[in-house]
């Protein structure tokens, strides 16, 4: 099964969109991960005397109305972002699966339960969703992931009960049975490895939207707070000074937009090459 | 095929064995029940081959299922080898399920694509919880592989990689990996073309000689299970209506006529009359109070319309009809 | 005269060859058997004679058919056109694909009275259920109202069957009809479709896997394996003196009551499939009597009156050897 998946990642790395997406998002993330030694500057270290400076040779992305470097708060930012976004997102994939695997295996009063409450999910506009939480946990790191768990899991559980449902009156999960497999054992061994290929490239776009979700709860104060960068945020911050400092709001900006596209064009990439465009789109 | 000497008690017995199928057109629509198995009783005799013979919607599928209870009946009961399947709790049913397996029609859903033949092969072990170390479970694979004939080279493939025949002998080995006591096998031929069914049966020939196994053999193909089997037995819309004790008993129901009638011999000196059936198959889901085969029978008389026969012994024959062909 | 003539026929589809010289000749009145396993070739050829081969990709890349004295390789559309479902007929395996859902099985049969031989909306009607009799459905008025949905898997083949009589053709070719249908039925539809040759003086080319159809219904035999015809004889003299080493193997594999148990063998190896062929004799990888030579030349097809085998050791078995 892995030989089949390795071929299918090949196929998605040699095209032009696969290669490239995947290039710029490993380098965002290794961008990322390793902030502290790509950064050219500490993220709040305030120079009030070089405020809203254009970008130069020190200053690749200019500074802020703290004086603070623009492209090292990016790439802190992007700590944030990918880091909050990842989570969620990963958090919301387990659970959305198990739900899903629970309700498509065992069907019947449980699976209209479950179906009920993940459609209640998918009703919600995902900020709404968000908004929720930041009011009953408060502002910040962990109501943001919590908000993107629940926001997106709807997705995911469709997806894998969809899959569930249409293998497991295989005539092979019955000859599982036949010899004695207890459910667990089938879902894992027969069920599941099946749901995981779009679900994971249905998780793959929910991430780019997810950074998108995180930006807009910075923008408006409700996430990730100072001192710590974020992307959403510090494009809030830079509309005031929109004229004078036109790269505050374009820097950050433009981030969110490399980085959502690159994961799109990948996730499109890789529906292309695994085929699977019937089972992802029409959700 | 081996004949053992018939000791008392059989390896599988059912009795009054029914499933039914409820079904709903729509939200306001009555329920409606189909009752896919009703009322049999067949017994398995050990180390020899039992068939059942009928056409679609007969219920032979439903019983072999029954049978090795991958369903649950709605009435009656399974005893394999004296115990009652339905009283025995999971783990020891589990267990059990190591003495009887099922060969499945159709090699190319059977087996799942994502698993090579190796891993295919070890997965009864694995749920079985029999622990091996690398080295047994290396030969064990290539002794399952090669009790059914295939390349034991081939352990590395996987199922879109072999042919229908291959896939279906991979499908036997997987359901010998326990040393199994009794086989059903639901049509294992069915899927496969001539010559490659022929070197099917022979190998199951050959496994039941070699292993002792019982078979429970369901088919279609009535010249198939006049040629493999020791006992027939005829199905009709869920119910048995006739239990031939050998392949070459004359038949005595007039659809076990009509059904040899059809089999149409390869042998342009021997063709069949062929008598045009008037009627239609009944409605399974509404299923008239007599007989089931009356609609269709050139022998109905107003006494099969309303009463519907019951299955009695005659000897090692059985029967379901109030008028026999012989 | 024959009605059919095939001569030579091969088909291919990109750099394949999946049919090579198929040659084979049917009376009017008569029932031939196309017989093979899966890649014989067998649907192949139906969609070659019906002049359907562009659907799938593949073209006629040899040989001639003539029908009625007309060379249908070649031949426009318009004209082959006019010549299907009129002259010729098709029906196909599976009665569920060839019904259109959406319209009732009487309107099905309609159309092609209407269409190939101008009858009018109510004469159609009329012949249509007139046909459904013929078959043996019973209250045919009623069926003819009914969508297919409403009916069993024989009665949608009868109505099949009926869209390919309603045209009146002359030639009627069944691309295994029975093989999705239970056996009962299945005896009933091969006994119809041989009265209908006989009473109308139809020709029939039945193509099927089933030795015992092939028994019972036809006159005359063609073996096909992998794409090449092995053996063609009368059905008395196929099934009596098999000659061909396949067509020994093939009948010998089909299972009898009262045979001694053990003695079934089937034959060794697997069914080749197209782009795999064996290079000179297609079957000598599973042919018992295999020599250097069969992997060099193709054999030749030796005529012996109305028998054709194409082995280099041609040897006459007894009957059910």
């Amino acid at each position: 099964m892995s030989g089949l998946r390795k071929t299918a990642l090949w196929r998605v790395v040699s095209t032009w969109r696969g290669g490239l997406s995947l290039a710029v998002m490993l380098l965002l993330a290794l961008a990322a991960v390793f902030a502290p030694w790509v950064a050219p500057y500490p993220y709040d270290i305030q120079n009030l005397s070089a405020t809203n400076k254009d970008p130069s040779m020190g200053h690749w992305l200019g500074t802020d109305e703290f004086g603070r470097d623009v492209l090292s708060r990016i790439i802190f930012g992007a700590r944030t972002s990918l880091a909050v976004a990842l989570t969620g997102i990963s958090v919301s994939v387990t659970l959305g699966m198990c739900l899903g695997a629970a309700a498509g295996y065992f069907g019947g009063l449980f699976d209209r339960a479950v179906t009920a409450v993940v459609d209640l999910t998918w009703s919600f506009p995902e900020v709404l969703i968000a908004l929720i939480f930041v009011a009953i946990l408060g502002p910040g790191l962990y109501s943001t992931m919590v908000a993107i768990s629940i926001a997106y899991l709807a997705q995911f559980s469709r997806l894998t009960r969809a899959q569930i449902m249409a293998i497991k009156n295989e005539t092979y999960v019955e000859a599982a049975a036949n010899l004695g497999s207890g459910h667990l054992h089938i879902l894992f061994r027969h069920l599941l490895p099946n749901a995981i290929t779009p679900v994971i490239v249905a998780g793959m776009l929910a991430t780019g939207d997810a950074i998108i979700l995180e930006a807009t709860l910075g923008f408006f104060g409700l996430g990730v707070q100072p001192p710590k960068p974020s992307w959403g945020a510090m494009m809030s911050s830079g509309t005031a000074q929109i004229f004078l400092a036109p790269w505050t709001i374009l820097g950050p900006g433009l981030a969110i937009a490399v980085a959502v596209v690159s994961i799109n064009l990948f996730g499109d990439a890789l529906i292309d090459a695994l085929d699977i465009r019937n089972r992802v789109r029409d959700l | 095929m081996a004949e053992a000497s018939q000791p008392a008690v059989p390896l599988l017995q059912a009795r009054g064995l029914t499933r039914v199928f409820s079904s709903r057109a729509s939200l306001f629509a009555k329920k409606r029940e189909l009752a896919a198995v009703s009322d049999v009783d067949l017994d398995v005799a050990r180390g020899r081959v039992t068939g059942v013979v009928g056409e679609s919607g007969c219920g032979k599928s439903t019983l072999a299922r029954l049978v090795l209870r991958l369903l649950e009946p709605s009435r009656g009961s399974v005893a394999f080898d004296g115990i009652d399947l339905a009283s025995v709790p999971a783990p020891a049913l589990r267990l059990l399920r190591r003495r009887m397996q099922m060969v499945f029609q159709d090699p190319y859903s059977s087996i799942d694509p994502r698993y090579s033949v190796r891993d295919t092969l070890l997965e009864p072990l694995l749920v079985q919880r029999a622990q091996l170390d690398a080295a047994a479970q290396d030969a064990r694979v290539a002794g399952l592989m090669s009790m059914v004939g295939l390349n034991p080279t081939l352990a590395a493939s996987y199922p879109h990689q072999l042919s229908g025949g291959q896939k279906q002998r991979v499908g036997i080995a997987r359901a010998l990996a326990m040393q199994p006591d009794f086989l059903v096998l639901d049509e294992p031929t069915a899927s496969l073309d001539v010559s490659i069914q022929a070197q099917i049966i022979a190998l199951l020939e050959k496994l039941q000689q070699d292993l002792g196994l019982t078979y429970l053999f369901i088919s279609h193909d009535l010249g198939l299970v006049r040629y493999f089997c020791n006992r027939i037995v005829v199905m009709y819309l869920g119910r048995v209506v006739e239990i031939l004790p050998d392949p070459e008993a004359p038949p005595r129901h007039p659809y076990t006529r009509a059904l040899i009638d059809s089999s149409f011999e390869p042998d342009p000196t021997r063709r069949r009359v062929v008598t045009l059936l008037h009627g239609e198959i009944a409605d399974a889901f509404n299923l008239p109070p007599g007989c089931a085969y009356a609609a269709r029978c050139p022998q109905a008389s107003a006494r099969c319309r309303d009463e519907r026969p019951v299955l009695a012994q005659d000897g090692a024959h059985s029967l379901a009809c109030h008028h026999p062909l012989c | 005269m024959a009605l059919l003539d095939v001569s030579d026929l091969s088909v291919g589809i990109g750099a394949l060859q999946p049919l090579d010289r198929i040659s084979f000749a049917l009376k009017k009145g008569r029932i031939l058997g196309l017989v093979g396993e899966s890649g014989s070739g067998k649907s192949l050829t139906a969609m070659a004679l019906m002049g359907l081969l562009p659907l799938i990709g593949a073209r006629v890349s040899g040989g001639s058919v003539r029908f009625d004295d007309t060379e249908l390789v070649g031949l426009p559309e318009e004209v082959y056109r006019s010549l299907r479902g009129r002259r010729m007929a098709l029906i196909t395996q599976n009665p569920m694909t060839s019904l259109d859902p959406m319209l009732r099985v009487g309107a099905q049969i309609d159309q092609v009275g209407q269409l190939h031989l101008g009858l009018s909306a109510a004469a159609a009607k009329a012949s249509s259920i007139d046909l459904l009799r013929q078959l043996r459905i019973p209250d045919s008025a009623t069926v003819h109202q009914q969508y297919p949905h409403q009916m069993s898997g024989g009665m949608k083949q009868r109505v099949v069957i009926a869209m390919a009589l309603a045209g009146e053709p002359e030639l009627i070719i069944a691309d295994e009809p029975t093989t999705a249908l239970d056996v009962t039925i299945q005896a009933q539809i091969i006994q119809i479709l041989v009265d209908l040759v006989r009473q109308r003086g139809l020709a029939l080319v039945l193509i099927t896997h089933d030795m015992g159809v092939v028994a019972q219904a036809c006159d005359q035999v063609v073996v096909l394996y992998a794409g090449r015809v092995a053996e063609s004889n009368t059905v008395d003299a196929i099934f009596a003196r098999p000659t061909h080493p396949y067509t020994q193997a093939l009948i010998a594999c089909i299972p009898r009551a009262g045979q001694a148990p053990g003695s079934l063998k089937g034959i060794a190896g697997m069914v080749p499939s197209v782009g795999s062929y064996a290079p000179g004799c297609r079957y000598h990888p599973r042919c018992g009597k295999a020599q250097p030579i069969c992997q060099g030349e193709v054999p030749v097809l030796q005529l012996q009156a109305e028998h054709r085998v194409a082995c280099h050791f041609a040897q006459p078995q007894g009957a059910h050897g």
